[in-house]
């Protein structure tokens, strides 16, 4: 799966780097020879590298990067929250691992968290279906954020799937029927909800969790209508093109933000969140936090008005009476 | 089926759709006489296929009277500046010369046996039925005006998924369209849609499935991922069956497969059921 992924092969530069800065200073403390100078050059070429290799991505680029195996996932921002209840199953048919939800504490408020959870190995990845998630998975979200709305507790989620599973099983137990209503749970919803895009969004599979009152992205993060490799198979019939696709897509957090479609961007430290995922996970929660503080201000009337509103203006279609764009103003 | 007046000034002197006389029916392979099949409402007079229908021409075969379309005002922008063989614009423009309609939904107010009802038709001549933002405004506006003059809706469904060109935008139609839904249901109206071939992607796993009946027409293909990429990931051929309308219709999926020729009369049996509530906020005029 992780064959190819270009974030990973330019890492593999800047690793032999790093084992030779080690070298030298395991070196320096058991022999007598002072290699002080040398190891400053070499951390000061580590240094030029970074960013030449990161200090820029391309979409394509933070697609492999919203995909790389040691990027936090949602178990990783679900262990810093102060506490965490998982919650099982549909109810119907069976639990999907592909969906992490439960009870939770954050900076001291019950909440509800809920995530999709992707698997870092192949044997995590086949117990997780790489994140993939069936109706009963999406009925387990739509159970539990109904029970948070009663509950008056808010709804935070955790986005990271490439789409939803597209098998026969996921057909055969109505995979529409389940987003569709996902969809309409999160609509209804009277209390808060907060989402954040951690690794990939991709398509209706992830709109399930996402929408929102306030919506957070990971600065490499990606989201989009397809993936990559979707869009260029539906339009030009060969998935090889995923590259060119994903550089049409817009689908890049300073993109999205420009669109008025995500609300806040956290930014990475060079080379990716998984370089420090301590302090970008404590940074995403600590928004989070503050996001749902504002919204919880708010009546359940008036928050589903603003939902409503907000959805409503998302669009950038013409019109002859309007004569504009109904691009919203940022 | 006779031309109303809307439909003449619509349609103009010639939408080209005359020029050839006869067609061929994809499954049986009779050579049918294009007039034939239009009487018949483009269903194979041999084998009972089901033609995909331009919108026009449902709206005509449901509707007695006058149609006042909703929305037909708004065009797409082009928000990604896209461009592969083509600009999108240049791609919407040929849909339009070559489908007759302007976007891929038409909707509008009017009269099914007496009930005033809105009413939505995707049409997937144009871009496949793909949903960007205009189709997404247009459904808004179609079940807010319904929600306001507390009447039925009905939107048939035909759709190849969310519109690629238009990327994000597209797939926030299927929230915006949902929280249109869910207003409308919650104010005690009644929300029916019918499936026909294909629905799939964003258009079933928002506005599609979340009605309070689901209709489908016989054979119409049905479902979230595409036959071909669930076929790709799983590396083998489905059955021919599987997510056609009766095949979701054994799963418990949707309530009715419907032939075209009883449409009208088992769509208007549900408006009376809705309209005979405690209450009830539809009536016949």
């Amino acid at each position: 799966m992780n064959g190819g992924n270009v974030i990973i092969e330019r890492e593999r530069g800047l690793l032999e780097v790093e084992k030779r800065i080690a070298d030298l200073r395991s070196a320096n403390v058991n022999q007598p020879v002072d290699f002080s100078a040398e190891i400053a050059a070499l951390e000061q070429k580590y240094e030029t590298l970074q960013r030449e290799l990161f200090g820029s991505l391309t979409p394509w680029e933070k697609v492999n990067m919203a995909r790389h195996p040691s990027r936090p996932t949602t178990l990783d921002f679900i262990a810093q929250l102060d506490r965490f209840d998982e919650l099982h199953g549909d109810r119907e048919f069976r639990d999907d691992p592909a969906i992490v939800a439960g009870f939770a504490l954050l900076h001291g408020r019950s909440v509800m968290a809920i995530g999709q959870q992707r698997g870092r190995d192949t044997k995590e990845n086949l117990r997780r279906n790489f994140g993939m998630v069936t109706p009963e998975g999406y009925r387990k979200v739509q159970r539990l954020a109904h029970t948070a709305s009663r509950l008056g507790l808010p709804i935070v989620t955790f986005i990271d799937t490439k789409g939803a599973d597209p098998g026969i099983s996921s057909e055969e137990h109505a995979q529409s029927e389940a987003i569709a209503m996902c969809l309409y749970e999160f609509t209804e919803a009277r209390v808060p909800i907060v989402a954040s895009i951690i690794g990939e969004g991709g398509s209706g599979g992830a709109l399930a969790l996402g929408i929102a009152d306030h919506v957070i992205m990971l600065e490499h993060s990606v989201y989009s209508v397809a993936s990559p490799e979707g869009c260029a198979a539906i339009l030009w019939g060969d998935a090889s093109k995923a590259e060119e696709a994903a550089a049409r897509l817009k689908l890049t957090s300073a993109d999205l933000l420009r669109f008025g479609i995500i609300d806040e961007i956290v930014d990475e430290p060079l080379g990716g969140a998984h370089r420090d995922p301590t302090t970008i996970v404590a940074t995403v929660l600590g928004a989070v936090s503050s996001a749902v503080d504002r919204l919880a201000r708010m009546t359940p009337q008036d928050l589903k008005e603003a939902r409503y509103r907000k959805y409503r203006r998302i669009g950038a279609w013409e019109s002859e009476r309007q004569g504009d764009i109904g691009l919203p103003a940022r | 089926m006779p031309m109303p007046d809307w439909l003449r000034s619509r349609r103009g002197k010639d939408d080209g759709r005359d020029a050839a006389l006869w067609t061929k029916c994809p499954v049986c392979g009779e050579v049918l006489y294009r007039r034939d099949l239009a009487a018949n409402y483009d269903v194979c007079t041999k084998c009972g296929h089901h033609f995909r229908m331009n919108a026009y021409d449902r709206i005509n075969m449901l509707i007695d009277g006058d149609f006042t379309e909703i929305g037909n005002e708004i065009f797409p922008g082009d928000p990604l500046g896209w461009v592969d063989k083509k600009t999108y614009p240049v791609k919407l423009a040929g849909d339009r010369e070559k489908s007759g309609i302007s976007e891929g939904i038409v909707c509008g107010i009017g009269s099914i046996d007496g009930f005033e009802i809105a009413l939505g038709v995707m049409d997937f001549h144009f871009r496949g039925g793909t949903m960007g933002t205009v189709v997404g405004e247009r459904v808004t506006l179609l079940l807010e005006e319904a929600r306001r003059r507390h009447l039925p809706c009905i939107i048939f469904t035909a759709s190849g998924g969310a519109r690629m060109e238009e990327g994000m935008f597209a797939l926030m139609q299927m929230a915006k369209t949902t929280a249109a839904v869910a207003r409308f249901k919650d104010d005690g109206n009644f929300f029916v849609t019918v499936l026909t071939d294909p629905t799939t992607g964003g258009v079933s796993a928002s506005f599609a499935f979340e009605s309070d009946v689901i209709l489908a027409e016989p054979k119409a293909m049905i479902g979230f991922a595409g036959r071909r990429v669930i076929e790709q990931t799983i590396r083998q051929k489905l059955p021919d069956q599987f997510q056609t309308a009766e095949f979701l219709l054994e799963k418990g999926h949707i309530d009715m497969v419907v032939d075209r020729h009883d449409l009208k009369t088992t769509l208007v049996r549900l408006l009376q059921y809705a309209a005979g509530g405690i209450g009830a906020k539809h009536e016949r005029r």
